[in-house]
């Protein structure tokens, strides 16, 4: 497996998540560019218990990288809390010296510290950043220098064309995995109800605030107080994440945010790649092995058949997602 | 910092018809004494060639009232006619900005500008960054808790504004929900969010209030309410408490906060006369304890 030549330019770069070290060795194996990580602690929006890196797993995990040709993202990605922010300066710092190949931030004051601190470390600037237009991405690049902009998914394929032809960094989407169906970085309706957020502690929805309970022989699933669906028997019930529930608006039950569907934009590569994106991005730091091989292995397939100018092979990736349902979210202008 | 605490009225969040945003503002001109006014339409881009006129009018008026008028910018300017909005509000206006988006604060850069809640403000580091930028102002985001806000006054020249009454801004999103619960899309909404003034009712399949949609954007079901907070975040420095328009009486709102703001009435009575003005509707204060934000902590 060693040897692998970087990316030619041509080529949409794959940029893969792994939430552990044998996650890593599987996403490098399967086709991954790129590989995105975090360090074991809130300053990553992927918290979760069981998940992410030590130091010495990263200082590990980026050797075995780079013996392949592989690179290593740091995702520090939350914003540093008001007088704490040395636990967030730290991880900038262990991240550039233990020789990750590009920081992936959110909070602009990180940002300019990094910047300042360590000025020829490469920045990337996290989906979590919101920056969907022209000038906020300018700003960022004016003051913190950042080289590249993971969009959010708001825009749709045409956009993303004429943002990425206005600015003057590469752009990365994300193509598989979850769907924030609100704008990243922008959404507060974890911490409403149970007062951890994405922004602040990393993670949305926390499976502590999660309840299953059986009433009148349905399946209620709650987050905190609020119930978020309920299920007949039979149906098959998904995690209560606030934005796929179902809820009553108009006196109406209906996935009024989002159905439980998981993005595929596979569909649109050619698009993409056309429209002058960098590098696509595959969601899922919390998700299993067999599920990232699986994926990496069919996003590169597909991303080599596009650089050949050959269609997508659409494989069937149907049992991996959520619900087994898919979409093209935002990429699609009718999705809004 | 110092001084008398002001209040300022946040800027209308609903798709209000021209004649009656118009009618509302000329009434906050001659009825309150409200000190700060933002305006502008913050969340749809589709709704700003409908009001442009009404809210020329209005700031007019209040300005005319002795009102600090700051013009507020969407929070969310993706597609081509938000950001020609955006730039033109900030080469044209003449007087100061609220920046709900870092394009804004990109175009603002230079010139004295307020940092409304939808920018994540979360640190001393960020906010020094966008003071050197120009920020004379920040309201930061609605889940900042008591411990944080302290921190970002205690070391900053800047003034701070706390949104101590209404709906709670929760979210932005490229789909629009208002269209969606109507079977539409975005670009043909035929401006349901029209329909509802304070926002449209979501509840639990249990029936219990959850959120309200307002187009693209999600807010509380309840009410935030921090009269119970005005003392602490006064003694930290916060000079400057912002009510939201809702769509109830926000003259007898207003002058309730003005009572409390001059000791004239207590949290608790404060909380009794706005359960009067809107009744049915929950108040919540557990973001400003570090709670969950729905969560209701003082009596």
């Amino acid at each position: 497996m060693s040897g692998r030549e970087t990316p030619a330019p041509e080529r949409l770069e794959l940029v893969c998540p792994a939430g552990t070290p044998a996650a890593l060795r599987v996403a490098v194996r399967a086709g991954a560019d790129s590989v995105y990580v975090g360090f074991r602690d809130e300053t990553n929006a992927r918290n979760f218990p069981g998940l992410n890196f030590s130091r010495e797993e990263l200082a590990t995990a980026i050797a075995f990288a780079h013996d392949r040709q592989v690179r290593v993202f740091v995702a520090i990605n939350t914003f540093p809390r008001a007088g704490e922010q040395e636990l967030w300066r730290r991880a900038v710092d262990d991240a550039v010296s233990l020789g990750a190949d590009a920081l992936i931030l959110a909070d602009l004051g990180l940002a300019c510290y990094a910047r300042d601190r360590h000025p020829g470390a490469r920045l990337h600037l996290s989906v979590q950043a919101s920056a969907a237009n022209p000038e906020a991405i300018a700003l960022f690049e004016e003051l913190a220098g950042i080289r590249r902009v993971v969009l959010p998914r708001v825009l749709t394929v045409s956009e993303i064309r004429a943002l990425t032809e206005a600015i003057g960094v590469e752009t990365e989407v994300f193509v598989m995995g979850g769907l924030c169906v609100m704008a990243e970085g922008r959404c507060l309706l974890s911490s409403y109800v149970t007062g951890q957020s994405p922004n602040m502690n990393g993670v949305c929805s926390p499976a502590e605030a999660v309840r299953y309970a059986e009433e009148e022989g349905m399946l209620v699933t709650r987050l905190g107080p609020v119930t978020v669906n309920r299920f007949a028997p039979g149906e098959p019930a998904g995690y209560p994440t606030l934005c796929k529930g179902r809820f009553l608006a108009c006196g109406r039950p209906s996935y009024l945010f989002e159905e439980p569907v998981s993005l595929s934009a596979l569909g649109v590569l050619p698009d993409l790649a056309r429209a002058g994106v960098r590098a696509v991005k595959i969601e899922g730091r919390q998700r299993g092995r067999a599920y990232i091989e699986r994926v990496i292995r069919t996003v590169r397939a597909a991303a080599e058949a596009v650089a050949a100018g050959r269609p997508v092979p659409l494989a069937d990736l149907q049992e991996l997602t959520e619900g087994g349902r898919e979409t093209v979210g935002a990429y699609d202008k009718r999705w809004r | 910092m110092s001084g008398p605490a002001r209040l300022s009225l946040g800027p209308v969040l609903y798709f209000w018809e021209a004649d009656r945003l118009r009618d509302f503002y000329f009434r906050i001109a001659e009825e309150t004494d409200v000190e700060i006014v933002y305006l502008g339409e913050v969340v749809c881009g589709k709704r700003l060639p409908f009001l442009s006129e009404a809210l020329g009018a209005a700031a007019e008026r209040l300005r005319a009232a002795g009102k600090e008028v700051v013009l507020s910018s969407l929070a969310l300017p993706g597609e081509r006619r938000d950001l020609a909005a955006l730039r033109e509000l900030a080469a044209t206006a003449d007087g100061p900005v609220e920046a709900n988006d870092f394009g804004a604060v990109r175009l603002l850069r230079g010139r004295p500008h307020v940092l409304g809640p939808y920018l994540n403000v979360y640190n001393e580091g960020t906010l020094a960054v966008l003071a050197r930028n120009g920020a004379v102002r920040c309201c930061p985001p609605p889940e900042l808790p008591a411990t944080a806000f302290a921190r970002l006054v205690a070391g900053s020249r800047l003034e701070f504004e706390l949104q101590i009454f209404g709906r709670q801004p929760l979210a932005l999103s490229a789909r629009c929900y208002h269209a969606r619960s109507r079977g539409r899309r975005k670009d043909n909404c035929q401006y349901a969010c029209g329909e509802d003034a304070d926002g449209m009712p979501v509840e639990t399949l249990d029936g219990r209030a959850f959120v309200a949609v307002n187009g693209i954007q999600t807010l509380s079901a309840g009410y935030v309410e921090l009269s119970a907070a005005v003392e602490e975040a006064r003694a930290m420095g916060v000079g400057i408490f912002r009510l939201m328009p809702q769509a109830l009486d926000m003259v007898a709102v207003i002058g309730l906060y003005r009572a409390l703001l001059e000791a004239r009435i207590a949290p608790v009575e404060l909380r009794a006369r706005l359960a009067e003005l809107a009744p049915g509707t929950a108040f919540a204060d557990g973001y400003w304890h570090g709670c969950a934000g729905m969560a209701r902590l003082a009596g």
